[in-house]
């Protein structure tokens, strides 16, 4: 057994995602993320259980494992109660944790991912908060999303919501207190951690790539890794 | 829809469901997106099932959506569920409900990861503790809030206004159900019906006068897929999961979609959008969209609430063609008004994707 078998092995997803698969290809034949991107979960799962370190790291700094939308359709229906996209969310932890998630292009995104949503949940108390969610990066949220954006405080309010009040209600300001809460919560069981891994295994690669990186989303390494596919995923590739 | 065995698997999973004292926790898309959901199910259950739903300031998102997108770790996502338990134990209730689908598979993935390896129940204890002082009791009921309508729907369609039915023909609209992928495909147990026919929204449909259509792609994703929705990069893969649902289940000629996930209705109204802007393509009949809808709406609606009282303005698909085919009344004139009347101006219409408009 090799080192990076036994490091997936230590979290509970492996354990409860791997037991016996025998290759019959349902999990791929239902995945979405195959019908669209060069991806078979199959094979994954095929790799892992060869239990083969050198396989295990190219996989690891691979577009591959980038590729799984997580819905989890492949639980339900692998006849040996294997569950793919919960290995999926073991390697991808892994891959973040040593680094490999920067040499792959898919697994770079992972800042842009950090600097939005990551840092929302420890701004605001939510993954998602509508004045960071601008109509320049979403154009395919409609001319109805750019009306909402430029009359937020007026369509909350119009619709119910508490929006920056305080008390209980739809995107209230959460107390300092809590989101203190929060903070300690990420500070005590890792999440602080990957975040500054996520930021140093960027900068370095960024150096690397000659691309300039600095803090926020206006900076061409960010604008980079949210817009750019350099080389063909998809499955007709 | 052929049902015979559809009801087999049903009887097959069967849920419990708490019938009153609830407390709810909210999602962070249905907020940002659908708040006027939220609000009517607060509405429902308070005015028409008279029920004790509770809310705490204090609660939080799960952190469901960072953890899918794989930046933040499981062992963080477990302590920031286990810190909405402690808000629930120290507000005296036990019956949990969330807003959120991707909460509530995170929440039934928490519960069973603990139920198979209690040590790991044990760490979460102490990293909560360490961190926030807390304790916590787990809910003696989860449910999802399309679970605790599921389970009054025929209550709410004793009080309801209108029903599922075209008022012109007389004949039951056609409606297609879209329930969120991690309602039950990684437990089926935990949902109404199962995973491969749940029956949450099937049973509402049913109970309010309209058919549910059955099409080849009923249960495949609408594309979120997290890390492939929020860069923008990745979101050919989120389009394409919808347009294969849309392309088949336009020959069915669907009066509209009903969603149970906060998510779901957003992509498969916006992406309805992005096609036509992309390659001309509508849906709908006469360059119209296919309408979509969260439970909540659709009972507020049912239920002759107004309809920019329950937030179908923010729809891009305009619902006023499902509005005229029941005969609900509405106000277009009110449509894009503050609370006090004043106009807000309105939305730029879409090149192809017709849009009802303030005259």
């Amino acid at each position: 057994m090799g080192k990076l078998y036994d490091k997936l092995a230590e979290d509970v997803r492996f354990t409860e995602g791997l037991k016996a698969c025998l290759n019959c290809g349902t999990c791929t034949a239902i995945c979405p993320a195959a019908e669209f991107y060069n991806y078979q979960p199959r094979q994954i799962v095929d790799l892992l259980q060869s239990r083969d370190d050198a396989e295990i790291e190219s996989l690891l700094k691979s577009e591959t494992i980038w590729y799984c939308g997580e819905c989890m359709s492949c639980v339900t229906r692998c006849p040996r109660g294997n569950a793919p996209g919960l290995l999926i969310t073991v390697l991808r932890a892994v891959s973040q944790e040593l680094g490999y998630f920067v040499e792959s292009e898919k697994g770079r995104q992972q800042l842009a991912i950090k600097r939005t949503v990551g840092e929302w949940i420890l701004k605001y108390g939510y993954c998602l908060y509508p004045s960071e969610i601008l109509p320049a990066m979403h154009p395919e949220q409609g001319p109805i999303w750019e009306w909402e954006h430029e009359n937020i405080d007026a369509v909350m309010h119009r619709l119910g919501a508490n929006y920056r009040k305080t008390g209980p209600g739809i995107l209230r300001k959460i107390p300092q207190e809590d989101l203190d809460e929060v903070q300690r919560i990420f500070d005590e069981t890792g999440a602080t951690e990957r975040y500054r891994q996520i930021e140093e295994f960027s900068r370095i690669k960024a150096e690397e790539m000659g691309i300039s990186l600095g803090e926020g989303l206006d900076n061409d390494y960010i604008r980079h890794i949210y817009t750019t596919n350099d080389i063909d995923h998809t499955k007709d590739a | 829809m052929k049902i015979e065995g559809k009801r087999s698997i049903w009887k097959d999973y069967q849920k419990e469901i708490a019938t009153d004292r609830f407390f709810y926790v909210r999602s962070c898309v249905r907020q940002n997106f659908f708040p006027g959901s939220e609000k009517t199910f607060l509405r429902i259950m308070k005015d028409v099932l008279h029920k004790d739903v509770f809310e705490n300031a204090a609660h939080t998102t799960c952190s469901g959506i960072g953890y899918h997108s794989d930046v933040v770790p499981f062992e963080t996502a477990m302590t920031m569920v286990a810190r909405q338990f402690s808000i629930m134990t120290e507000s005296g209730y036990e019956n949990f409900t969330t807003s959120c689908i991707t909460s509530f598979g995170l929440y039934s993935e928490i519960l069973e990861t603990w139920h198979h390896f209690p040590e790991v129940e044990e760490r979460v204890r102490q990293h909560l503790l360490n961190a926030t002082g807390r304790t916590f009791l787990k809910p003696a009921n989860l449910s999802h809030a399309s679970d605790v309508f599921f389970k009054f729907r025929r209550e709410i369609a004793e009080n309801s206004t209108y029903r599922l039915v075209n008022r012109h023909t007389g004949q039951p609209l056609q409606v297609v159900e879209h329930i969120g992928c991690h309602y039950s495909k990684m437990f089926p147990s935990k949902g109404v019906g199962g995973a491969e026919y749940p029956y949450v929204l099937a049973g509402m449909i049913e109970d309010w006068g309209g058919e549910v259509i059955d099409y080849p792609e009923r249960r495949h994703c609408c594309g979120f897929g997290f890390r492939q929705y929020l860069v923008q990069a990745n979101r050919g893969y989120s389009l394409a999961c919808s347009k294969k649902k849309f392309d088949s289940m336009a020959p069915y000629k669907p009066d509209f979609i009903l969603t149970n996930c906060p998510g779901c209705p957003m992509f498969l109204d916006r992406w309805q959008y992005a096609l036509s802007e992309m390659e001309g393509i509508t849906y709908g009949a006469n360059g119209l969209g296919i309408p979509v809808l969260t439970y909540e709406e659709l009972a507020g609606m049912l239920l002759g609430y107004d309809p920019w009282d329950i937030g179908l303005q923010v729809h891009q698909v305009p619902v006023e063609p499902l509005l005229d085919k029941i005969g609900i009344p509405y106000d277009s004139r009110r449509k894009f008004l503050t609370m006090d009347g004043q106009l807000m101006g309105q939305p730029e219409p879409p090149s192809h994707l017709k849009f009802y408009q303030h005259e």
